[in-house]
C-alpha cells in the first residue's frame, strides 16, 4: 500500500504559506483551518520548509515580537518530503524514527498534499483490521465446513 | 414532516455498487440504533458481490466465502437490491436526488492503468482485468477472446491480479474443472498451448506485493514448475537494511521462500512459471501481422526515496523476451460517474473522508458520499473496505444529526420501487438473486463444482422466467 491512497481521500490541498509572509498571517491560517502546521512554499508550490505550532511557540517564548517576524525566519528547514508512490510501511517507519508529524508530499517537485502521522496510523490500522477481518471470515468458514 | 431517520420517515439511502464496500456500508447503516435507515443497493449487473464474484480467482473459493456475511446483511427487512439497474443510464443522479436523502457511491476501480509504452495496443496485449472478468464469467466480457495457442505469455506486475492471472494460466484442466470458472473459459484453457508464463516485477523480491501464502501456492501447482532467477532474489544491501530497520519479518520470509525456490531443481512438469524481478517492459514488439511477438525489458536497480521507500530505476541494460501474449496489471483507477465530481489525479471521486466535494468550493456536496476504492483508490484486501466504509458512514450519520441532508420530493420506498420498475422492469431483486444462486449451485453440484455461473444477462433473466 502506498501513501497515494491517503491523499486520495483528503480532497482539499495542503494549506501553504510563503516565506515572506508574517507569522501573524500564518497564525490566522492555522486558526482558520484548525491545523497544526503549514507548508512553506516558493515559486510553483515547491516546499522549502514547514511551520508548525511548535516553531511559533518556541519563538514566542524567546521574544514578544514573534507576530511581526517573517515565516522564513522561524520555519523548520531541511524538510523530508514524500512521494505518492512511497510505501506506507517505510513512511510510517521514517516518520516515527525522525519524529515527523507532517510529511509534505511532492510530485515532480510540486507540493500535492500533506500526510500527517495520524493519517499514517489510521491507514495502517485500517489495513491490519481489514486483514484480520478477512482472515477471521475464512477461519469461520473453515470451521463451519468441518462441522458439516 | 417527520424528521428523517425515524420510524415515520426513515433515512432513505441509495448505494451504487453491490461490491463488498456496498455491503459493509449497508450493514453499518442498518445497525444504527439511533436512526432508522432504509437502504436500496443498486448494481448495473443483475448479480451482487462485485469483485468477490467477478474478480477473486475461481481457485480461491475460500476468499469468496465472505458472501455468507453479505447475505446475512441482505436479509434485513429495510434492505432491497436493485440488480441490473445502471446509474446514469436507467436511473440518473436527478432521479436519485428526488428519492433519497443520501447517495453513496461504491463503484470501485473499474479500469486499468496503461503501461505507456510503444506497442501496448498490439493484438495479443490485454489489460489483466479483462482476462479476469472473462474467466470469471462477467456478462460484459463473456465474448472476449484470448489467443491461448501461443506458447509463451507475460504478465506485467506482481500484485494480486497479476499473480491470479499467471496462476490460472498455469493451472491444469483438472484443477480448473473443480472451480466455478466460466464454462467457456474452462474450455478455452483446457485447449491452451501455453508452456511458459513470465511474471514481471518492477522492484525486487522484498518489495513485491504478493503475500507469502500466495507465493507458496505458485510453488505447488500440479502442472507447472516455479522458476526463479537466483541472482534476482539475492537480497541487495538497501533491501536488507530496510527489512532490518522496519523489522518487516514477512518481507524477510518472502525473500527466503523465493531463494529456496531458486535452488529447487525443476520437476519436469508440463509448464513453467518464471518469476522475474527488477525488470520493466519498455516496448512491446510486433510481428508482421501486428501481433505481439515479444517485449523489450530494461533491468532496474533500487534506490531509496527520502522516506526510505525502495523504488525502481532503469539501468542501461536491456534484454528481449519472446512472448505472444501480454497481460498488464500495473494499477487501477476509478471511472467517473455522470454528474459526480471526479479527482483526475487520483482516479477517485473528489472527497474528504468520504464526503463528496464540490470542485469549485471544495465544500461537501450535500447528501453525496463515496466509499471503498472509488474513494481512496485500489488498495488493501476485501476487509480493508470495512473501516473505510465505517468512516464514510460516520460522516453520513453526523450530517443526519446536524440536518445536512437533501430534501427529496419522494422519500418513500414505494416511490423508489415504482421508479425502478418503470425504468428497468426486468430488474433483479434479492430474492431473485437467491433463486439464481440456488440454480447455479445446483448446476455445479452435478459436476462437483461450487457452482456453474450464468454468464449472460438474458440467460439469468430466462432462468427467472422473464
Amino acid at each position: 500500500m502506498n501513501i497515494a491512497s491517503i491523499l486520495a481521500r483528503k480532497g482539499a490541498q495542503a494549506v501553504t504559506v510563503r516565506p515572506e509572509q508574517s507569522v501573524r498571517e500564518a497564525l490566522a491560517l492555522l486558526a482558520r483551518h484548525n491545523i497544526g502546521a503549514l507548508i512553506v512554499v516558493e515559486g510553483a508550490d515547491r516546499p522549502v520548509g514547514i511551520l508548525s505550532e511548535r516553531d511559533i511557540v518556541r519563538e514566542a517564548a524567546r521574544r514578544e515580537s514573534v507576530f511581526a517576524r517573517k515565516v522564513a525566519e522561524i520555519m523548520t528547514r531541511d524538510v523530508i518530503t514524500g512521494q505518492p508512490q512511497d510505501d506506507l510501511m517505510s513512511v510510517a517507519h521514517t516518520m516515527t524514527e525522525k519524529r515527523i508529524r507532517h510529511l509534505p508530499v511532492v510530485d515532480q517537485g510540486r507540493l500535492i498534499g500533506v500526510v500527517s502521522i495520524g493519517d499514517v496510523v489510521k491507514a495502517q490500522r485500517d489495513q491490519f483490521q481489514g486483514e484480520v477481518d478477512t482472515l477471521q471470515a475464512q477461519l469461520l468458514e473453515d470451521q463451519s465446513g468441518r462441522s458439516h | 414532516m417527520a424528521r428523517p431517520g425515524t420510524a415515520e420517515q426513515p433515512l432513505r439511502v441509495a448505494i451504487i455498487g453491490a461490491g463488498p464496500t456496498g455491503y459493509y456500508a449497508t450493514d453499518q447503516l442498518l445497525r444504527q440504533e439511533g436512526a432508522v435507515v432504509e437502504v436500496d443497493l443498486y448494481d448495473r449487473l443483475p448479480t451482487p458481490y462485485g469483485l468477490v464474484r467477478l474478480g477473486v480467482a475461481p481457485d480461491h473459493q475460500k476468499i469468496k466465502s465472505v458472501t455468507a456475511a453479505f447475505d446475512k446483511v441482505a436479509a434485513h427487512p429495510r434492505f432491497r437490491f436493485f440488480g441490473g439497474v445502471e446509474f446514469g443510464k436507467d436511473v440518473t443522479l436527478a432521479d436519485l436526488r428526488a428519492h433519497y436523502h443520501q447517495i453513496l457511491y461504491c463503484t470501485g476501480a473499474q479500469t486499468d492503468r496503461r503501461m505507456g509504452i510503444p506497442g501496448e495496443d498490439l493484438e495479443g496485449s490485454h489489460p489483466a482485468t479483462e482476462f479476469v472478468a472473462w474467466y470469471n464469467g462477467h456478462p460484459d466480457y463473456c465474448d472476449y477472446r484470448f489467443d491461448l495457442s501461443v506458447e509463451r505469455a507475460a504478465v506485467v506486475g506482481v500484485g494480486n491480479v497479476a499473480v491470479d492471472v499467471a496462476r490460472i494460466l498455469c493451472r491444469s484442466p483438472q484443477e480448473l474443472a473443480r472451480t466455478d470458472i466460466a464454462d467457456y473459459a474452462l474450455e478455452a484453457l483446457t485447449r491452451s498451448r501455453i508452456k511458459e508464463v513470465y511474471l514481471l516485477g518492477r522492484r525486487g523480491p522484498a518489495q513485491a506485493a504478493f503475500s507469502n501464502p500466495e507465493i507458496k501456492e505458485l510453488g505447488e501447482l500440479a502442472d507447472a514448475d516455479l522458476a526463479v532467477v537466483p541472482a534476482e532474489v539475492e537480497l541487495d544491501a538497501a533491501s536488507r537494511e530496510s527489512i532490518a530497520k522496519s523489522q518487516d519479518r514477512a518481507a524477510g520470509k518472502k525473500v527466503e521462500i523465493l531463494q529456496a525456490y531458486a535452488q529447487r531443481p525443476p520437476a519436469g512438469k508440463a509448464r513453467r512459471l518464471v518469476l522475474r524481478f527488477l525488470v520493466s517492459p519498455v516496448e512491446l514488439l510486433g510481428d508482421a501481422g501486428g501481433r505481439v511477438a515479444g517485449m523489450r525489458l530494461v533491468r532496474n536497480e533500487l534506490y531509496a526515496t527520502p522516506t526510505g521507500t525502495l523504488q525502481a530505476r532503469a539501468t542501461d541494460r536491456f534484454e528481449e523476451l519472446a512472448v505472444g501474449l501480454v497481460f498488464r496489471s500495473v494499477g487501477y483507477r476509478g471511472v467517473s460517474l455522470p454528474g459526480v465530481p471526479f479527482n483526475e489525479k487520483w482516479g477517485v471521486i473528489l472527497n474528504e473522508k468520504g464526503r463528496v466535494l464540490d470542485p469549485e468550493t471544495k465544500q461537501p456536496v450535500v447528501g453525496e458520499y463515496a466509499a471503498g476504492w472509488i474513494k481512496r483508490g485500489p488498495s488493501g484486501v476485501i476487509g480493508t473496505n470495512k473501516p473505510d466504509a465505517a468512516e464514510t458512514v460516520e460522516c453520513m450519520l453526523e450530517d443526519l444529526a446536524q440536518g445536512g441532508l437533501r430534501a427529496p420530493a419522494h422519500p418513500t420506498a414505494a416511490a423508489a420501487e415504482a421508479l425502478v420498475r418503470q425504468r428497468r422492469p426486468s430488474y433483479v431483486s434479492y430474492p431473485d438473486w437467491l433463486r439464481l444462486n440456488e440454480l447455479e449451485v445446483a448446476r455445479g453440484r452435478a459436476q462437483g463444482r461450487p457452482r456453474v455461473k450464468f454468464t449472460r444477462v438474458e440467460e439469468m433473466l430466462a432462468a427467472l422466467g422473464r
